[in-house]
C-alpha cells in the first residue's frame, strides 16, 4: 500500500533537487563555498526575523506604553511603569502583599509545576523505558501505547480528563461503586493541581519514553555480559553500567521536557481554567489573560509579564546549555 | 491540485482585496448558543431577494472568536462587515452609525431605544442607530418544581427575599437527597442581579463606578457564606480560575439542583434536554432591600465603520430590524425579544412546548420590572472589567485564598486600574 | 502461545520482575486507552444520558412503543413498586408526581404509577445524531482539506528550512555563526502564545490574515527544528562531506545528497512534530482565520461554541473527530513514527 507514495516521494525529491541545483550552484560562484553558509541560513533567518524577533522587539514596546489601545501608535509611554507594577512586592514570599497577587501565584504555581512535572515525568518514562526494554513479546505494540497519547491535541486530552474528572464523571463513580469516598477532583485545590500533573505527564510521557528506549538499546550487551560474570547485582549494574551511559540521552529529555513544562498552557487552561481561585494558574495564562481574554486588555501588562518570562527562560536556556556540554565532554 | 493550491494561496491577498473592491459581498461574522445564526443564514435569504446583486456571506465562528480576534482585526482595520457581537460598548468605537441608510429612524428609535442607548458611547448628543439586538435576555431563577412537589415544600411566592428561596432550596434538597440547593453561573453578569437586589448600586451619581458598596458587600457575604455550607453548588464558582465562564445547567438537567440562576437563553436548551422528566418552571427574581432585579443582556448585529458598502451593510440591518423578520427569527430561536412593539404583542413560539412558552413569559414580563441599575450597569463601557474583577476575585474568597475583605478591595483596585488604562 | 508469553530475558523462568512487567504493561493500555475509549462511548451518548449518575458503561435509549389510540409512540417504563409491581407499561403523560400509564396489551385501562416506583426500559442504542448534526451544518470534507493543507505545506517548508539552517549552523565556519545559533536558541524556550497580537500585527501588515499563509508562514521557522538537526548534523562526520566536494560536488548536492538523507532519524522526529503541532493548533488558526471557507478543521468544529452553553454531547462528538483522522494514520505508521524516535535519540 505504501509503494506508490514512496516513489512518488523520491519522485518528488530528486525533482526539488533538480529545481534548485542551478540556482544554487550560480549562487555558490558569487559568494564563495564558506559565504553560501548565510545561503543556507538566510530563508529560516528571515521568517524567523519576522514572526520571532520582530515581535519581540514590537513587545519591548508594548511593554513601556499603557492604556488599551492595540496600535502602537495610539499607546501613551509609561516607561518601566508596567514591570514596577509585576515586581511591587511587600514580601516576595506572600503573594497577597504584592500589586499583582495573581502574577506571583503564578509564578510559584509554575515553578512547582514545572518542578514536579520534569521530576516524574524522567522518573515515569525511564521506568517504562526500562520495562520495555526487557525482552517482552509485542514490544513494537507497547511502544505504541505509550506513545498514542502524545499525538492528541491539548484541548482534546484536557477534554477527556475533564469529562473523567468532574463530579460526576467516571472516576467518582467507580470510587463509589467500591465504596470510596469521592472527591471533587477539580474543586479541592491540592487535587487539582496533581491532576494537572499527572494529565500533562500522561500526554507526554511517551515521547520521552521512545527517546530514553533508544537510549538503553544503544547501550552495547556485551557490557552487560561482563558485568553478570562478575556477579553484580541487578542494582549494581543499574547504578554503575546502565545510568552512566544513559547520561546523555537523559540531558536531551531533560531539556526538551522543561521546554515543554514551561510552555504548558492550552491543557491546563481547559482542564481547570486555572483554578480553584489561581491554584493552577500558570504565568502564560496570566499574560492570555490580561493581554486578550480580559475587558480592557492591558498589552502593556501582558508584554511586561512576557519580557520578564523571556529573560527568565533565556537565563535557563544558557545554565542547560552548559550543562550539556560538560555532561557531553565527560 | 497541491501546485494550483500553493499558487492559489500566494494570490490570495490579492482576490481578497479584489472581491472586497466588487462591493455586493457583505460578510457577516456570527456566533451562536442555538440557532441564531441558522435562522439568519435563512431570513437573509429574503434580503438577498429583495436587494438584487447584493449577497450575505454568514460566517458561522466560535464565540472566542468575536472575543478575541474581531477587536484586534478591527483595529487594524479589517474584518468582517457585520458581527453578532455582546460587548456593545466596548466595539461600539467600530460601529457604523446606519442612520443615513435606513428607511425610518424613528421606527427603530421606538423600537429599539433602549438597547439602542448601550451603544451609544460618545456623550449625550450621540443619536447614532449602531447595532440590532437579535436576542434580548434577561438573567433570573429556574426552579425544578417537581422536586419541591415530592418534598412537599412549598415554593416561595412572589415578593420572596433570597432567604426565603434558600432555605425552601435546603430543605427540599434535604428531603429529597439531591446534593445543590442552589447554583449560579460564574460570571460576573448574574453576580450583579442579586448585588443589586441587595442594594447594590455600582455607580454613583455622575456615572463612575464604586463597585464596591454597603450592598455589594453584603451580597458577597452572603454569598461566600452559601458556598461553604453548601447551599450553593461549590463547584460552579470554585471549579474554575481566572475569569472562566462556567454554567450549571448540566446539574439542573439531571435533576440535582433545586434552583438555578441563570438566564433566559437556557430556555430552549431545558425544553429539549429535561423533556418530560421533571417539571421545571421559571420564577421571578427574589428580592432583597434593593428590589427584586435580574440584568437585562444580549447579543446585538453590528456593521463596522472599515465596510466598503456602507449603504448595503445600513439596507441589512433596517431589514434585521423589520418587525416581521424579528418574530420570524426569533420565534426559531426561543429568544425574548429586544423589540418594544414584540415585546407588546409577544411572539408565536415554534414547536414550544407549555412550559418553554410560561418561562419565556416570565422573564420577558420580568424584564420590564428590571431596576433602573440593571440597565445602566449593562449599558456601560466598561462593565466588563468589573465583572471581570468580581469573578475572579470572589472566587478567591470563596476558595480562601484571600479573604473576603481582601477580595473586596482588590475588586475595586482591578475595576480603578482598568479603568485608568482604558482612558 | 503461552511459552511465546513468558519469553523473558534470557532464561525461561517466570518471575517476579516478569510478573511486575506484565501487570505494569497492562495496567498502561487501560490508562492510555481507557480514557479515550470512554470518550468514545460517552459521544454516542445523548445529552440526557450523558447526565446520568453513576453512568451506564454502553450507551442506551430509552424504549419507545406505539399503542393503539394514541399517536405519538409512548416510552416504556418498568414498575418497580406498588399495585402494579414488575410489570412493564407505557407512559402516556405524567402529572407532578403521578403518572399516567397503560398496559400496550390492554390500551383501555389507564393506570397511576408514583413516578418514583417506574424505571425506563432501555435498549443499547447509538446517538448518531451527535455526529449527522455535526455533519449536517457543515462541509467536513472542505475543512479536513484546509487542516491537511496547512499540515503538509507547513511541515515541507519547516523540514527544508530547517535543515538548511541546521546544515549551515553545523557543517560551516563563518563570522556570526555563534551570534545567530544563540539567537536561536534564545527563543527556544519561549511560547509563541506570549507574542500573539505582535505576531498578529506583523501577518496583518504582510495582507496574510485570512489566509492559510497567515498560519503557516509564522510557524515554520521553529527554533526546536533547527536545534533538533543542528545537534544530530554534528554526528555526521565532515570527511564525508569533503570526500564529496573532492568530487566536484557542489554544495546544494552535499547537503541534498548527503547530509539529508543520513539526517533521515532526525528528519522523521521533525515531521512528526511538526504534523502534530499544525494538526492541533487551535488558538492562532483563531486569531488569523474568521472566514468560514478557510476554517481548519479544529476551527469548524469549535464554531458550535456559543457564548453561555456547554453541551457536552457536541463537544465530545467534536472530540473524537479531531483526534480520528490522527489516530489513523497513527496506526498505519505506529512503526516508522516510533522507530522514527527511536533511531534520533541514539547518539
Amino acid at each position: 500500500m505504501l509503494a506508490p507514495v514512496t516513489s512518488a516521494a523520491s519522485w518528488l525529491y530528486a525533482a526539488a533537487f533538480d529545481l534548485f541545483e542551478r540556482p544554487m550552484l550560480m549562487l555558490q560562484k558569487m559568494t564563495g563555498a564558506q559565504r553560501i553558509a548565510w545561503v543556507f541560513l538566510l530563508p529560516n533567518l528571515l521568517i524567523f526575523s519576522l514572526f520571532t524577533f520582530l515581535p519581540i522587539i514590537l513587545n519591548f514596546f508594548y511593554a513601556t506604553t499603557g492604556s488599551d489601545r492595540i496600535l502602537l501608535q495610539d499607546r501613551p509611554f509609561v516607561g518601566m511603569a508596567n514591570f514596577a507594577s509585576l515586581l511591587r512586592c511587600a514580601d516576595y514570599l506572600n503573594p497577597n502583599s504584592c500589586e499583582r497577587d495573581i502574577f506571583w501565584r503564578a509564578v510559584y504555581n509554575t515553578g512547582w509545576f514545572v518542578v514536579l512535572q520534569v521530576g516524574f515525568m524522567v522518573a515515569f518514562s525511564l521506568l517504562t523505558a526500562l520495562v520495555l526494554n526487557r525482552n517482552i513479546p509485542f514490544r513494537g505494540f507497547f511502544r505504541s501505547v505509550f506513545f498514542y497519547p502524545v499525538l492528541l491535541s491539548p484541548v482534546v486530552v484536557a477534554l477527556i480528563w475533564k469529562w473523567i474528572l468532574q463530579r460526576y464523571g467516571v472516576l467518582n463513580a467507580a470510587l463509589e461503586g467500591y465504596g470510596l469516598p469521592v472527591v471533587n477532583w477539580l474543586v479541592e485545590g491540592d487535587w487539582a493541581f496533581f491532576w494537572i500533573v499527572f494529565v500533562s505527564i500522561w500526554a507526554h510521557m511517551g515521547f520521552y519514553t521512545l527517546i530514553l528506549l533508544a537510549g538503553l538499546q544503544a547501550i552495547p550487551a556485551d557490557v552487560y555480559e561482563a558485568a553478570e560474570m562478575d556477579g553484580a547485582s541487578k542494582w549494581r549494574v543499574f547504578s554503575r553500567i546502565t545510568m552512566p551511559l544513559l547520561m546523555p540521552t537523559m540531558v536531551v529529555v531533560l531539556v526538551l521536557s522543561l521546554i515543554r513544562a514551561v510552555q504548558a498552557f492550552d491543557e491546563i487552561f481547559v482542564l481547570t481554567g486555572g483554578g480553584p481561585g489561581s491554584a493552577t494558574l500558570l504565568i502564560l495564562q496570566f499574560i492570555y489573560e490580561t493581554g486578550f481574554a480580559f475587558r480592557p486588555q492591558l498589552f502593556g501588562l501582558a508584554a511586561a509579564a512576557s519580557l520578564l518570562m523571556a529573560a527568565v527562560l533565556f537565563a535557563l536556556t544558557l545554565l542547560q546549555l552548559r550543562a550539556t556540554r560538560k555532561s557531553a565532554e565527560g | 491540485m497541491r501546485k494550483a493550491s500553493l499558487l492559489g494561496g500566494i494570490a490570495f491577498a490579492g482576490i481578497v482585496a479584489a472581491s472586497a473592491a466588487s462591493a455586493a459581498e457583505l460578510r457577516f461574522a456570527c456566533y451562536q448558543d442555538g440557532t441564531e445564526c441558522d435562522a439568519w443564514a435563512e431570513a437573509i435569504k429574503d434580503f438577498e431577494a429583495e436587494n438584487e446583486g447584493t449577497t450575505v456571506v454568514v460566517d458561522v465562528v466560535p464565540y472566542k472568536s468575536i472575543v478575541e480576534s474581531l477587536p484586534l482585526q478591527l483595529a487594524g482595520g479589517e474584518g468582517p462587515d457585520l458581527a453578532r457581537v455582546t460587548d456593545l460598548g466596548g466595539l461600539a468605537q467600530y460601529m457604523l452609525d446606519i442612520t443615513p441608510y435606513v428607511a425610518d429612524a424613528n421606527y427603530l428609535e421606538e423600537n429599539f431605544g433602549r438597547t439602542l442607548a448601550w451603544t451609544r458611547v460618545n456623550g449625550e448628543d450621540d443619536k447614532g442607530i449602531y447595532a440590532i439586538m437579535d436576542q434580548q435576555t434577561a438573567t433570573g431563577p429556574f426552579v425544578n418544581k417537581t422536586l419541591f412537589d415530592q418534598a412537599e415544600v412549598e415554593m416561595p411566592g412572589e415578593g420572596a427575599t433570597y432567604e426565603d428561596w434558600a432555605a425552601a432550596a435546603r430543605q427540599v434538597a434535604e428531603k429529597t437527597q439531591v446534593p445543590y440547593p442552589m447554583a449560579m453561573d460564574r460570571t460576573g453578569h448574574r453576580y450583579a442581579g442579586p448585588a443589586i437586589s441587595y442594594g447594590a448600586k455600582y455607580f454613583n451619581e455622575d456615572g463612575k463606578p464604586i463597585t464596591v458598596d454597603d450592598g455589594f458587600r453584603a451580597f458577597s457575604e452572603q454569598f461566600v457564606a452559601w458556598n461553604e455550607d453548601g447551599t450553593m453548588a461549590k463547584e460552579v464558582w470554585a471549579g474554575a480560575g481566572g475569569a472562566t465562564y462556567q454554567d450549571a445547567a448540566a446539574e439542573f438537567t439531571n435533576g440535582s439542583l433545586v434552583m438555578y440562576i441563570s438566564g433566559s437563553w437556557q430556555i430552549g436548551r431545558f425544553g429539549r434536554d429535561i423533556g418530560d422528566a421533571f417539571d421545571w418552571v421559571a420564577v421571578p427574581a427574589p428580592c432583597g432591600p434593593g428590589g427584586c432585579t435580574g440584568i437585562p443582556g444580549g447579543a446585538a448585529v453590528a456593521g463596522f465603520k472599515h465596510t466598503s458598502s456602507p449603504e448595503e451593510v445600513g439596507k441589512l440591518l433596517d431589514f434585521m430590524a423589520r418587525e416581521d423578520v424579528q418574530a420570524r427569527v426569533l420565534a426559531k430561536t426561543k429568544n425574548i425579544p429586544a423589540h418594544q412593539g414584540l415585546q407588546q404583542s409577544g411572539i408565536e413560539y415554534e414547536n414550544a412546548t407549555e412550559q418553554e412558552q410560561a418561562a419565556l413569559k416570565v422573564f420577558s414580563s420580568a424584564l420590564a420590572d428590571f431596576s433602573p441599575v440593571a440597565f445602566e450597569f449593562q449599558g456601560y463601557k466598561h462593565n466588563r472589567a468589573i465583572m471581570n474583577a468580581t469573578v475572579t476575585r470572589i472566587t478567591q474568597a470563596i476558595v480562601g485564598e484571600s479573604t473576603l475583605d481582601e477580595a473586596l478591595e482588590r475588586i475595586d483596585a482591578d475595576v480603578a486600574e482598568a479603568l485608568e488604562q482604558a482612558q | 502461545m503461552f511459552s511465546f508469553l513468558t519469553r523473558t530475558r534470557g532464561r525461561g523462568r517466570f518471575d517476579l520482575t516478569d510478573w511486575l512487567t506484565w501487570i505494569y504493561l497492562f495496567a498502561a493500555i487501560f490508562l492510555m486507552f481507557g480514557p479515550v475509549a470512554w470518550v468514545a462511548l460517552s459521544s454516542f451518548k445523548t445529552e440526557a444520558a450523558l447526565q446520568e449518575y453513576p453512568p451506564r458503561l454502553l450507551p442506551l435509549a430509552p424504549v419507545t412503543t406505539t399503542v393503539e389510540g394514541h399517536e405519538e409512540p409512548l416510552q416504556l417504563y418498568r414498575v418497580t413498586g406498588g399495585e402494579h409491581e414488575g410489570r412493564v407499561l407505557a407512559q402516556i403523560r405524567r402529572i407532578g408526581l403521578m403518572a399516567q400509564m397503560v398496559d400496550p396489551e390492554n390500551p383501555d385501562e389507564r393506570l397511576q404509577v408514583s413516578i418514583n416506583d417506574r424505571q425506563p426500559v432501555r435498549e443499547f442504542a447509538l446517538a448518531t445524531e451527535n455526529y449527522s448534526r455535526l455533519f449536517q451544518r457543515f462541509n467536513f470534507m472542505l475543512y479536513f482539506w484546509n487542516s491537511v493543507f496547512i499540515t503538509v505545506v507547513a511541515t515541507i517548508i519547516t523540514v527544508l528550512f530547517n535543515s538548511m539552517a541546521a546544515f549551515a549552523l553545523s557543517k560551516y565556519r563563518f563570522r556570526g555563526r555563534t551570534v545567530v545559533f544563540i539567537l536561536i536558541i534564545a527563543t527556544l524556550m519561549i511560547p509563541p502564545t506570549i507574542n500573539l497580537i505582535p505576531i498578529y500585527m506583523v501577518v496583518s501588515q504582510l495582507g496574510l490574515v485570512n489566509s492559510p499563509w497567515g498560519v503557516i508562514w509564522p510557524a515554520v521557522a521553529t527554533p526546536t527544528g533547527v536545534f533538533l538537526l543542528r545537534q544530530y548534523m554534528l554526528t555526521i562526520p565532515d570527511d564525508l562531506l569533503d570526500a564529496a566536494r573532492m568530487d566536484h560536488a557542489s554544495e546544494w548536492r552535499v547537503y541534498w545528497k548527503i547530509v539529508l538523507p543520513l539526517s533521515a532519524p532526525a528528519l522523521a522526529v521533525l515531521v512528526i512534530l511538526s504534523v502534530m503541532w499544525r494538526w492541533n493548533e487551535f488558538l492562532w488558526p483563531l486569531i488569523v482565520l474568521n472566514r468560514q471557507e478557510e476554517f481548519t478543521l479544529q476551527l469548524a468544529l469549535n464554531s458550535f461554541q456559543g457564548e453561555l452553553q456547554t453541551a457536552w454531547s457536541s463537544l465530545l462528538a467534536m472530540t473524537m473527530l479531531t483526534l480520528l483522522p490522527i489516530t489513523i494514520v497513527f496506526a498505519f505508521l505506529q512503526k516508522y513514527v516510533t522507530q522514527g524516535i527511536a533511531q534520533t535519540g541514539v547518539k
